[in-house]
């Protein structure tokens, strides 16, 4: 099926990029051939082109390699505790409800230690976009197994590899009630970028799980290579399936990947299910939040 | 240091005499401080406190959310004053456990905000439905790293009014988080509860920088310990991080920038301690045996004072309202005059510790220890007073 990136393709020539950055903390720490580096140049240029107003629009991280994107990103920034971005933004988001509020973090930080958060916020439907960046490891601290390796791959503490059943992240999401599930991998900038403009354009729960290289640690470790390599096997192993059965998507070590947009539906956000809730219930004696 | 007086908003402010329980007066006292986000989870025997916000918040324009655990409150809340509310969070002993690490992230971030714990017996599940004062070292240092932090301890739902209000006060003037200490006894006890009229209520409002871009810097103190609050949305692009950091908020991983950060952090709590520390006192001047007690014990404590008055013994009663920072100076200076300092505290020696540390030696201080469960037996401290061996 065709794909509709025009709008990406006519951005201006140049790294309009920078403008998005704190260059005064250039350079960053991430290893060469990392892919969380090329998302978030996505995600700069998904913000260029979103039409929102940059003063209101809050990132929040947790900790580990994802969890400094918030310390580059030259926006209202929150570096929070490991794990708990969500529920930070949480309170962010309903405390000033005009702020856009986007979790950028990793796969360890959302879903290991921060994993009830996770379903809880899908389930809430809060209004916020979660850029999971997945790496299949946990990175910052030494390369050790993380809910999303797959299973055989070799983790620092996986020595003979890894035996448990990772986590299928879109089904996690859809199956807790996020409104906008889509994945994609560090090789496909275009339709990242534009899956970021539209969960930025999402009301309620928008959820995009990137794939992204770590050659330090799981590539090397596992013996498959550099960054460029890495890239290598996700354009020659990923099937654009938009709409596809999430339950059927799991990933399996080096096997074929299945990427697109799985969720696009409509669901009331939180706090238009509580205004809405307590209108009812209540009538005039209510007014309704909004911050 | 951040002292501008404001008063209540008289929206949602009860003034009149209640018949309530301290739980509920702590509900209160934190709707008329100006709290408009709470965020918890159902824990015995705080959980009266939410309850009564969740019914009254909807009237009066704040946002309450039970979430999935206490770290989730615990965090929270502190996204939502920098989304620019006031906000508290409200747990008993196992969920304070649990929020330990969101205590230092506010301490280390200097985001003001209330944690209320409604003491009961520990350890572990413990004795969820009755009292304890065993989270008091816990408060204190609960986080890893050092800062400084502010604890009351209400001893009636008066107070547990009147001292939320001034817990949320400190919380801003300071920019710390400040613990609420209550136990399970004053949180269900129901006694009356004036609540005053709004402009008789002074409320400390939140100190915003609205200075220019160009000279903005996140942490920047202008030679005092406690710079201004800015909030998401502002224009300011900031940058908050639990990582040490430097003054304009961006992680700094040098031994001369945490020790900057720490000292400052330290010492904004240390160095005011004189304006925070908050104590009363009762014939302690010429006493021969100073009782030190804070929250429920106070009362407990009372019977056995004036029992032992009457066997003719001079005793003095010191009330410890703010317990962090500790009245330090005071019980110093009371060393070198009395003859022997009692403690009782319903756990196994907690605050005892500072009273004998003060006391360095040159006064004896005998606890009067209690496991917890129920309060005190007033003739135990008696006979702590009288020199009688318990």
């Amino acid at each position: 099926m065709s794909e509709e990136l025009y709008e990406v393709e006519t951005c201006p020539p140049g790294n309009t990029v920078e403008s998005f950055l704190r260059m005064d903390r250039m350079p960053h720490i991430w290893c060469p051939g990392c892919g969380i580096g090329t998302t978030v140049n996505c995600f700069a240029h998904a913000l260029e082109t979103s039409g929102l107003n940059l003063q209101k629009v809050s990132i929040v991280s947790g900790i580990g390699c994802t969890g400094r994107v918030a310390g580059y990103i030259d926006l209202d920034s929150f570096h929070t505790t490991h794990g708990r971005a969500i529920p930070f933004a949480t309170g962010l988001k309903l405390a000033n409800p005009e702020l856009k509020v986007v979790v950028y973090s990793g796969d360890g930080d959302l879903t290991a230690i921060g994993g009830n958060h996770f379903i809880h916020a899908c389930r809430r439907n809060l209004d916020m976009t979660v850029i999971l960046i997945n790496n299949f490891i946990y990175g910052m601290t030494g390369g050790q197994v993380a809910p999303t390796t797959p299973r055989t791959a070799t983790a620092s503490t996986t020595p003979f590899g890894n035996f448990e059943e990772p986590f299928n992240l879109p089904y996690l999401a859809e199956s807790s009630g996020a409104v906008y599930v889509a994945r994609w991998t560090a090789y496909h900038v275009r339709h990242v970028t534009k899956a970021i403009k539209e969960a930025l354009a999402k009301k309620g729960f928008s959820f995009i799980e990137i794939l992204a290289p770590c050659p330090t640690l799981y590539s090397r470790r596992n013996k498959l290579g550099d960054g460029l390599e890495q890239m290598e096997y996700y354009r020659d192993n990923c099937e654009i399936k938009h709409g596809a059965d999430t339950r059927t998507i799991g990933i399996d070590f080096q096997g074929k990947i299945v990427i697109g947009k799985f969720v696009d539906r409509e669901r009331p956000t939180y706090l238009d299910a509580m205004n809405g809730f307590y209108q009812k219930k209540l009538g005039d004696r209510y007014t309704p939040y909004n911050g | 240091m951040h002292n501008s007086k404001g008063t209540a908003d008289p929206k949602g402010v009860l003034t009149g005499a209640h018949f309530i329980d301290g739980d509920h007066a702590c509900s209160e006292g934190a709707i008329v401080a100006g709290c408009r986000f709470v965020a918890g989870y159902p824990i015995t025997p705080s959980t009266e406190v939410v309850e009564r916000i969740a019914e009254r918040f909807p009237f009066v324009g704040g946002i309450f959310i039970q979430m999935e655990d206490e770290i989730a409150s615990s965090i929270a809340i502190q996204g939502a004053v920098w989304g620019g509310k006031k906000a508290m969070t409200v747990t008993s002993g196992p969920g304070f456990s649990l929020m330990m690490e969101h205590i230092g992230y506010a301490a280390m971030t200097e985001t003001p905000c209330v944690f209320v714990d409604v003491q009961r017996a520990g350890p572990s599940t413990g004795l969820p439905t009755q009292p304890a004062q065993g989270d008091m070292m816990q408060a204190r240092w609960g986080s890893h790293g050092d800062y400084g932090i502010i604890a009351l301890s209400p001893n009636s739902p008066q107070e547990c009014f009147d001292l939320t209000i001034h817990a949320f006060n400190l919380a801003e003037q300071y920019r710390v988080p400040v613990l609420f200490m209550m136990d399970e006894c004053v949180g269900h006890m129901i006694e009356r509860v004036v609540i005053p009229a709004a402009n008789q209520i002074e409320v400390v409002p939140r100190k915003f920088y609205a200075g220019p871009k160009e000279e903005f810097f996140l942490y920047h103190t202008n030679g005092d310990f406690v710079p201004p609050m800015v909030k998401a949305g502002d224009g300011y692009n900031i940058h908050v991080t639990g990582l040490t950091h430097d003054e304009r908020g961006y992680p700094s991983m040098t031994v001369g920038a945490q020790e900057k950060l720490v000292r400052r952090l330290v010492n904004k709590i240390n160095l005011n301690a004189d304006a925070i520390v908050r104590y009363e006192e009762d014939q302690v001047e010429g006493a021969d045996v100073v009782v030190v007690t804070y929250g429920i014990t106070s009362r407990t404590a009372i019977p056995a004072i004036e029992e032992a008055r009457k066997a003719g013994f001079k005793v003095g009663h010191l009330r410890l309202v703010v317990v962090w920072p500790f009245p330090e100076k005071r019980i110093r200076q009371l060393a070198g005059n009395i003859k022997s300092f009692v403690v009782p505290e319903i756990n196994y020696g907690q605050i005892v510790h500072e009273v004998e540390r003060c006391a360095a030696g040159r006064a004896p201080v005998q606890l009067v220890p209690h496991g917890g469960g129920t309060v005190h037996n007033p003739k135990d401290i008696f006979r702590a007073i009288v020199g009688e061996k318990g």
